[in-house]
């Protein structure tokens, strides 16, 4: 009875499109094991909703290829769309409209009979924590509850390949976790995910491999493992209570740490990269060496933090611009729509 | 959850249970795909519910078919005949003709609005008949005419019409009305989907329906006008429906004009139906 597939669940070569002058896709390669999350990384403008919209039928691409489970996105359109499912940026329900109706509506063109879709949709509600709200107009939602339906409305025919385009931007904490865990649980049944987001961490949590898209073009491709180890495990974050000590400071970290150190335009504020491939110690070795060397020198550090590289971090080490000025971009593509 | 009543009226946190999403993840057998008139059916009830949930949109085709009626019946009902009512025999069909042909613009309005949202994203990678979407939204449009028909008929009947057709004949009427304006909201689907905006549609609309509406027979028998302009209100689809609803109402018939009419919607909906899609597959 199971629907698991195996093999690739998406392969595209070459993908281009333009809107105007703006070259959304320019190029881009994609291999996507089935039953995995796959994780499009990028900013604002790069090309991953282009990407996802033409892999799911919406848009047409000038050129290169594309297969889902392989169909051809473009001339087996109709084979694609039984198979996939879109929960785009922005809600892809009937506002107008209440939960249930939402569900019943879509489930009846799935080809569910009217009391089938009824039962579909009160468990679909009721999975999603949604019963209470199933009578209010959508509108009305909050936006974790939103995406909630919304994720709903695209698993009613449990897909094969379901397309989350940037799922919890906008999202509260909480809401972000509850989106994550059913993530979790749809690609443990099977569903291959193609996840776009602007967050590391996030591709992190839960992709398998994760393709950085900038400029619609693949600049890197691999698991969270192996993207961050390119760029290094980790990033020191430190804020001192004294402007006037941050130089002794910085000779302090680059002593104990062996690489440069960022002055952050904030007057208290440095930066370190640290666990770079190549050095012996690990990243949480070497920030508790440096802090006890800063300790020591007598230096009073108000705030001390070591996280994963944020995206800006992988952007500038894999390309050489960060990744903000692509906003510009963006807005460029929707006015070009 | 036991500790609710501790807490000063928390809302209940929703925490994804893995059992319960395994449940409705669980592939079921794929039902078989509904019918191209099952799709489109479907489509048409989310037009029923958008009314119910957002009634003032029946303002279009309650409010303003009134203020057509009573605005012209006095306006031009003393100058065009004995008496208003006189001329409300006449005129009726006409301006049921005119309110609701103007109505259909709302049609391409609702569209370019409603495309912007993500909900036609959804509706396109859903594997069912591609036009379903455009054309059940139309049925639901369909809906608004009989209804706008029907507050006409029921403003004229209160200000004197008396039509010999009867039942029979005013309900032949409107039926040829509806089936004209079905036909000709795919002009809008069209416009509605090549524009860039609400106003620009509304634009273009009034462009198109003012001529076509005012130069025909609605108002005044084409016989009064200049030569080139009844050339062009003789071969004016309007003028055909309007003959054709006319003739239906006083009980005679108009089979000239009912064929050009029919021969009319086939041509709106075979050319516009076809670039409409075109536009709706390629976007």
């Amino acid at each position: 009875m199971s629907r698991r597939t195996t093999g690739l669940a998406i392969e595209a070569e070459g993908l281009t499109r333009s809107f105007g002058d703006t070259r959304a896709l320019a190029g881009i390669d994609l291999q996507v094991p089935a039953g995995t999350v796959y994780g499009l990384l990028g900013p604002n403008g790069a090309g991953k909703t282009t990407a996802v919209r033409v892999l799911a039928t919406l848009l047409r691409p000038d050129g290169g290829t594309a297969r889902v489970f392989g169909h051809d996105v473009v001339t087996e359109a109709d084979a694609v769309r039984g198979r996939v499912s879109l929960t785009g940026q922005y809600a892809s329900v009937d506002e107008d409209l209440t939960g249930t109706e939402n569900l019943v509506l879509l489930a009846r063109l799935l080809g569910l009979k009217k009391p089938a879709a009824r039962d579909r949709a009160a468990a679909l509600l009721a999975a999603f924590g949604l019963t209470d709200a199933s009578d209010r107009q959508v509108k009305k939602y909050s936006g974790g509850m939103r995406r909630r339906i919304d994720i709903a409305a695209s698993i009613l025919n449990t897909p094969d390949l379901l397309f989350l385009d940037e799922p919890t931007t906008g999202l509260d904490p909480r809401s972000r976790n509850q989106v994550w865990e059913i993530i979790r649980a749809v690609v443990a049944h099977g569903t291959t995910v193609l996840l776009t987001t602007q967050y590391l961490d996030e591709a992190d949590q839960l992709a398998g491999r994760i393709a950085v898209v900038d400029h619609g073009r693949v600049i890197a491709e691999g698991t969270p493992g192996e993207l961050k180890s390119s760029v290094g495990s980790g990033t020191v974050h430190l804020r001192l209570r004294d402007p006037a000590q941050r130089p002794e400071a910085e000779k302090v970290l680059q002593a104990a740490l062996g690489v440069p150190v960022q002055l952050e335009p904030d007057p208290v504020a440095l930066l370190a990269r640290v666990g770079e491939a190549g050095t012996d110690l690990d990243a949480s070795a070497q920030a508790a060496r440096a802090l006890g060397d800063l300790a020591r020198a007598g230096i009073v550090v108000d705030d001390f933090s070591l996280g994963q590289p944020s995206l800006d971090e992988v952007f500038l080490a894999l390309t050489d611009h960060p990744a903000v000025p692509a906003d510009e971009r963006d807005d460029q593509l929707e006015a070009a729509r | 959850m036991s500790n609710a009543t501790t807490t000063e009226r928390a809302p209940s946190v929703y925490v994804p249970s893995a059992e319960a999403l395994a449940t409705v993840l669980a592939p079921g057998a794929r039902p078989p795909r509904p019918s191209a008139l099952g799709a489109s059916l479907t489509f048409g009830w989310r037009a029923m519910l958008k009314i119910k949930h957002v009634p003032e949109q029946l303002f279009d085709v309650t409010a303003f078919p009134i203020i057509m009626v009573l605005m012209f019946t006095y306006l031009f009902g003393g100058a065009l005949a004995d008496s208003p009512r006189d001329y409300l025999q006449f005129f009726l069909p006409g301006i049921m003709v005119t309110s609701v042909v103007m109505i259909t613009m709302y049609t391409g309005i609702g569209l370019n609005t409603d495309i912007e949202k993500g909900i036609f994203d959804r509706f396109r990678t859903l594997p069912v008949w591609r036009p379903a979407a455009l054309v059940g939204m139309i049925f639901g449009d369909v809906l608004r005419y009989i209804l706008a028909a029907l507050v006409i008929l029921g403003v004229g009947l209160a200000l004197g019409f008396r039509p010999d057709g009867g039942v029979a004949g005013v309900a032949a009427g409107i039926g040829l009305l509806v089936v004209f304006s079905f036909a000709f909201s795919w002009v809008w689907t069209f416009f509605g989907l090549i524009l860039r905006s609400e106003k620009s549609v509304m634009g273009v609309s009034m462009m198109v329906l003012f001529p076509l509406t005012f130069l025909s027979n609605v108002f005044v028998e084409p016989s009064t006008m200049p030569g080139w302009l009844q050339a062009f209100v003789n071969v004016n689809p309007v003028t055909q429906l309007v003959a054709a609803v006319r003739a239906s109402m006083s009980g005679s018939s108009d089979p000239s004009s009912v064929m050009w009419l029919l021969a009319w919607s086939a041509g709106f909906v075979v050319v516009f139906g076809t670039l409409t899609m075109y536009r709706y597959n390629r976007r």
